[in-house]
């Protein structure tokens, strides 16, 4: 056992090489660092360009595995090109590589050589979603006679807790049908949709189920998530979509397991 | 205050009387097929998936999915449909689990 003081030296030593080793991985303009060298202080720059070349690959390897419909979509080349420039401006705050690629759909989004697919940030965005919600803690969906004991006249001040795997994804195009057909390992025929489509992601039990939320429901489930309660936002959603359908909007979230928790009267 | 719609209490109580009650027959939500090889009513079974072969999506750095190294390894499983599992047979008079197998774990 080393004295306190030899291994706060020891700790020094070890994350004052690492500063000086890994800032020029990812950046193939910089010099290999000065502490990687050959037995006569000569610079190891193949020996280090292994390891750039292994941080890039296996960044763009977790980001292909997030974002499989994105990649199917643009094909492999596109992606991969894509990913390295996104890698390289944004690598992993976290050494949980499942946690990656939060800010890969708004880079799609401003992508200069992805504006041909504006839906591509959206298919990007419910696929990250997807894996959130895999994620995310296990909880019982709410049951339907939840709502039983709850008298009429506290409906209006419910309040609804979320699920924790669930989520929401708004497009202004049929990102839900993009993304469907793409995930599958089946060919797919012609895709119909042309209208917005907004997405509600959730796991009620093992599996992460996608679904389309018809008009009004996302403003719903954003009011409902925030903690506003039930009448507010049925009131919100009406305004935004005179179209909405109340009864089947709860209907809905309810076979969907969107939330684990009822609160009234409080 | 703008001219804001406003869902009355008995709008309300009557959307929840008329969702709970069409909640046995109809699913209103458009479900999506986004599910790749999940499907509900599936259920994870352990020690009937073959080596290399079993589920997982936990996505990357996780590396669990195709790593079992033994066929029908105790603590590997596959997604089989819902009710299956302890019923399928794997050659050697072993069966599948919903719960992880002490039986056939590698060192």
């Amino acid at each position: 056992m080393l004295p306190a003081e030899l291994r706060e030296l020891d700790r020094s030593v070890q994350s004052s090489y690492a500063e000086s080793f890994a800032p020029a991985l990812l950046d193939p303009g910089r010099v290999t660092p000065a502490a990687v060298a050959g037995p006569h202080g000569k610079a190891a720059t193949k020996r280090y360009n292994v390891y750039r070349n292994n941080v890039t690959a296996s960044l763009i390897n977790a980001l292909a595995a997030v974002f499989p419909a994105t990649q199917r979509i643009t094909g492999t080349d596109f992606f991969r090109a894509m990913a390295r420039f996104h890698v390289r401006a944004t690598p992993p705050v976290s050494p949980l590589l499942f946690e990656y690629g939060r800010d890969f759909p708004d880079f799609i989004e401003r992508y200069e050589y992805a504006q041909s697919l504006p839906w591509l940030a959206d298919v990007a965005r419910i696929e990250r979603a997807w894996l959130d919600a895999y994620h995310a803690a296990d909880a019982e969906p709410l049951a339907p006679q939840a709502f039983a004991p709850i008298p009429p006249e506290h409906l209006g001040n419910t309040i609804l807790l979320p699920h924790p795997a669930m989520r929401i994804v708004r497009s202004r195009y049929p990102a839900v049908t993009i993304f469907s057909a793409n995930r599958g390992r089946d060919p797919f025929g012609q895709i119909e949709a042309a209208d917005p489509e907004d997405a509600l992601v959730t796991r009620p039990k093992l599996e992460v189920v996608v679904r389309h939320l018809p008009p009004g429901g996302a403003v719903f489930l954003t009011h409902l998530m925030s903690g506003e309660p039930l009448g507010a936002a049925a009131s919100a959603a009406l305004a935004d979509s005179p179209s909405f359908d109340l009864p089947a909007n709860i209907a809905g979230i309810l076979a969907a397991g969107a939330f684990s928790d009822v609160k009234f009267g409080g | 205050m703008s001219m804001r719609s406003t869902v009355s209490t008995s709008v309300l109580a009557g959307a929840v009387a008329t969702a709970l009650a069409s909640f046995a027959s109809a699913a209103p939500l458009t479900e999506a097929e986004g599910k790749a090889a999940m499907e509900s009513g599936k259920e994870k079974c352990y020690g009937v998936s073959l080596a290399g072969m079993n589920d997982c999506a936990a996505g990357p750095g996780t590396t669990c999915q195709g790593t079992s190294t033994v066929d029908f390894q105790g603590n590997a499983w596959s997604f089989v449909a819902g009710g299956t599992c302890a019923s399928i047979k794997v050659p050697g008079d072993r069966q599948g689990s919903p719960e992880p197998l002490t039986r056939d774990v590698p060192a």
